[in-house]
């Protein structure tokens, strides 16, 4: 199976505040007359393609990302308007359209691959060192933490600047007055000299005619007036009275719906489809062969589904049906041995001599830690509506890569890319499995074979069994320690490597590192899961890192403070979760306290876990956050952020497990892939430092230092060490889910 | 021909009558503010009112409706006030995320207070523990409840001074 990687759509940082100087992605006037009529109307002034300016002075970014509850549209639209000094309250938000007139997505397949040139009409949007950010920005990718690093950073900061500047060029031409006598504010131009003052509107059109310095002076972080405060998200209000539209909720007239199920079998296919038994149910329409899925199209979706669970349908399993959980994993081990002992394992880091270093220690320490295959399970099951009319494919759907989605309907339909849009909707939870298109094409498919639009649903069973999975894994260490108690060799094995490749680095002061994966392929496709290889290689090293510590005798956090001597941005943040979560008070009886620390996505988090641990039954009872993104553009988007991903970590901590039996998924519900709810959900303290680093991303970093700063919290109040995620399959005081299952 | 009164208005609908409320509600009726998340009634995403019991759509079947007042998250704001004060506590909370599981939790809570104008933590669990949430808003929402609580008994006590 082929790989993924995100690396291509990972930039470098832009110092937050002080004066940015390099030039972007401003477009000439004649691209961005091409999208006028996609996102303006008669009377708008379009600036770049990102903002624009209507005759009531109402101001409204346009914002390339999908919102999926990460508040994206909120805080890039605050980014833009800040540099603007327009009115905060006359601001507005666009999803920008899927169109090919904001991006091509075939262009993107180029750069991931490294092959592709830039078309000449991308080539103004380009300058050099942007090359990457540009992708993410024009190819409407939202995922990688990129949105506020790359989109914020380059396109709306230095769109709003760049445009107060024409304003007050042209307001200077129509007053005949120096600029320099000009200040703007909440979307007004005053000349105090004159006493004269007017709209940002009422020179929009003239300023529409002057070309935009590409590389304006943006403000310093404490000039800035909108970020770094945390106005209401936009997207909230039609969130609490069930008016925001989801993919699922896209209604069209006369449209019929679709229920799917695929070969349960990874690789399979459909070999028989009896429709006898459902011709006759009411409702039904239509049953679709799509080869490796069978479709039932009728007038409501729950006549689809029932047809469809009546449908006899038989399925081949490509010859996959004899892998079982165990044998991946033993799989796993096995090439872990065989590489090993061949020396041809991949090399992530080598400094020193860590063989050296391992024999001449002290102390040698050995762990080996495994992880399971986990499922997106975002609330919204998968869905797509697709109507193919007039030699065109419209889609509604939720999708954190929209264009990408139009070029797979693309190619699968045999139509060219003009004719496929997407209207993107909200996303009912994205993780990163919305950058899959599968049910976008599997939508596509069934209404190319029916003259009226389609509401494809999947069950949650299906969408359990039928995701992109974050992998399976096995890491095995070996450290060394003085007689002091210091680490002096940290050799770390693992298999399968995806995506970003430093996961597996840690920030320690260690002489001699071996850090080598790999490869051990498996049928179960592979998926962006929030934090991605982080969300595993964390609980690794962060819980090895806590091994050494305890080997050494010496307290976990003081233990890594000495390891982070040489990294004062890490030893913030460290001390920091520190301090606030009273890290050496003394704690109750059946009470732990762990700690963990890891860079993600140029974010660096701290979490502190107090857990309660009574007969085996595991409670969570705090988690004190420390966050460094270099600046915080909307701190309470940035502490619901950390909420958000500590929870979805946790979840999958103490319960995610997907194993496969027969080569299928064999969970399928939220019965048997539990989810984190109310009664166990902690606390979650959130503190904030803004370093002026270059900025990082939020929506993912706040995920993988929970797993083991709760097995570590584990370890302290049971002296039982979990080297093997989900927390629930371990005997801490109680018989086995599994046996308790089976009773 | 079956009968149903969703938010006070009434909607003949032709449909199997073990059809589950949810798909009346949502393909029938066309409100979409209620949502499918599992259809077993694992996770809350579907709740709606009937006689004002929150109850999971996805499992009942519209004939256990018929004649019964059904409330969904378009109907709880209150007719010339706006928005429910729960509504309301979620927008000042900045609750929701994703949003998709929001009606369904916000209409397990409206249960909750209207039988328990005071509920402690343990009351919240109990109620809420049934609604699942992949963002993990889980403290805000149990937030959002107590700023709630504390609005709705304050209105009380508006309209009651001597109470």
């Amino acid at each position: 199976m082929g790989k993924w990687s995100r690396r291509a759509f990972i930039t470098t940082g832009v110092a937050a505040g002080g004066v940015v100087v390099f030039g972007v992605a401003i477009r000439r006037g004649d691209r961005a007359a091409k999208v006028f009529d996609l996102v303006a109307e008669p009377g708008d002034s379009l600036f770049d393609v990102w903002l624009k300016i209507s005759p009531d002075n109402t101001v409204t970014a346009i914002i390339p990302h999908a919102e999926m509850g990460q508040g994206v549209h909120t805080t890039l639209a605050m980014m833009l308007a800040d540099e603007l000094d327009a009115d905060w309250s006359k601001v507005q938000v666009l999803e920008a359209p899927g169109d090919k007139e904001y991006a091509n997505y075939a262009l993107a397949r180029g750069f991931a691959a490294g092959d592709a040139d830039f078309p000449g009409w991308l080539i103004d949007t380009v300058d050099g060192f942007f090359f990457r950010a540009t992708q993410v920005m024009g190819l409407q990718i939202t995922g990688g933490s990129t949105s506020v690093r790359t989109t914020g950073q380059l396109a709306m900061r230095v769109t709003g600047a760049a445009t107060r500047n024409a304003l007050l060029q042209a307001a200077a031409d129509e007053w005949q007055v120096p600029v320099s006598e000009l200040s703007a504010r909440d979307s007004m131009i005053y000349h105090d000299a004159s006493n004269r003052s007017a709209t940002y509107a009422s020179f929009a059109v003239a300023a529409a005619e002057i070309s935009l310095p590409s590389k304006p002076i943006l403000k310093d972080s404490d000039e800035f007036r909108i970020m770094g405060t945390s106005p209401p998200r936009d997207d909230i209000p039609a969130k609490v009275d069930g008016s925001a539209m989801f993919g699922i909720d896209t209604t069209l007239p006369g449209m019929k719906y679709v229920a799917v199920k695929a070969a349960p079998v990874f690789g399979g296919s459909v070999s028989s489809v009896d429709v006898s038994s459902v011709q006759d149910m009411a409702g039904v329409r239509k049953v679709i062969n799509l080869d490796d899925a069978v479709a039932v199209v009728a007038d409501g979706y729950w006549q689809a589904q029932q047809a469809l669970d009546r449908l006899q349908v038989e399925f081949d399993d490509a010859g996959n049906s004899h892998w079982e959980q165990s044998d991946i994993f033993q799989q796993f081990a096995d090439d872990l041995d065989n590489s090993a002992a061949a020396g041809d394992e991949e090399t992530d880091v080598a400094v020193g001599d860590v063989f050296a270093a391992l024999a001449d220690a002290d102390q040698l320490i050995e762990a080996e830690y495994r992880v399971p295959f986990l499922a997106h399970a975002p609330m919204e099951p998968m869905n797509c509506t697709a109507w193919v009319h007039d030699g065109e494919c419209e889609v509604w759907t939720g999708s954190q890569n929209p264009l990408g989605f139009a070029k797979d309907v693309s190619d699968v339909l045999e139509f060219n890319l003009e004719n496929v849009t997407v209207h993107n909707q909200y996303l009912g939870g994205g993780f990163g499995r919305r950058a899959f298109p599968d049910y976008a094409v599997q939508a596509a498919r069934v209404a190319a074979q029916v003259p009226y639009p389609v509401k494809l649903v999947w069950s949650r069973e299906e969408d359990t069994r039928h995701d992109h999975y974050r992998q399976a894994s096995i890491s095995r260490f070996r450290g060394g320690l003085d007689a002091d108690g210091n680490a002096v060799a940290w050799q770390n094995h693992y298999v399968n490597k995806y995506d970003p490749e430093e996961a597996p680095h840690i920030p320690y002061a260690i002489d001699n590192q071996r850090i080598v994966y790999s490869e051990s392929s498996t049928h179960v496709p592979w998926g962006f899961w929030r934090s991605v290889d982080h969300s595993l290689h964390a609980f690794f090293t962060e819980s090895f890192v806590d091994e050494l510590a305890v080997a050494a005798g010496r307290d976990p956090y003081e233990y890594r403070r000495e390891l982070l001597a040489h990294e004062p941005r890490y030893l913030a943040v460290l001390d920091l979760a520190a301090k606030k979560a009273g890290w050496g008070d003394p704690l109750p009886e059946n009470t732990g306290r762990g700690i963990s620390i890891h860079r993600s996505f140029g974010t660096i988090v701290a979490e502190v876990v107090d857990v309660e641990v009574v007969d085996g039954d595991v409670n969570v009872q705090r988690v004190v956050c420390a966050v460094d993104a270099g600046f915080a553009v909307h701190p309470d988007g940035m502490a619901a952020q950390m909420e958000s991903g500590i929870a979805y970590g946790m979840t999958a901590a103490l319960y995610g497990e997907i194993s496969i039996r027969h080569g299928a998924v064999a969970q399928s519900n939220f019965h048997d892939y539990p989810m984190l709810r109310i009664d166990k959900a902690p606390a979650v303290e959130t503190h904030i430092i803004n370093s002026g680093e270059a900025l990082g991303g939020a929506g993912e970093p706040g995920t993988p230092p929970i797993a083991p700063a709760l097995t570590n919290a584990i370890y302290d109040a049971t002296g039982i060490r979990i080297r093997e995620l989900p927390v629930r399959q371990h005997d801490l005081g109680k018989p086995d889910y599994r046996e308790t299952d089976v009773a | 021909m079956i009968t149903l009164s969703i938010n006070g208005e009434t909607h003949a609908i032709d449909v199997d009558p073990t059809t589950p409320l949810l798909w009346v509600i949502r393909d029938f009726v066309g409100l979409t503010g209620t949502k499918f998340g599992c259809g077993i009634a694992q996770c809350g995403a579907c709740t709606v009112h009937l006689n004002g019991a929150p109850i999971r759509s996805c499992v009942t079947p519209v004939q256990a409706a018929i004649d019964q007042e059904v409330t969904t998250i378009e109907g709880i704001g209150q007719s010339g006030h706006g928005l429910h004060p729960l509504q309301q506590a979620w927008i000042d909370e900045q609750v929701p995320q994703c949003g998709y599981c929001q009606s369904g939790q916000i209409m397990s809570a409206v249960a909750l207070l209207e039988n328990n104008p005071a509920p402690t933590d343990d009351d919240i669990d109990l109620a809420m523990a049934g609604n699942v949430c992949r963002c993990g808003t889980y403290p805000r929402i149990r937030s959002g409840i107590k700023r709630a609580a504390l609005a709705i008994n304050a209105l009380h006590e508006e309209a009651e001074p001597d109470g």
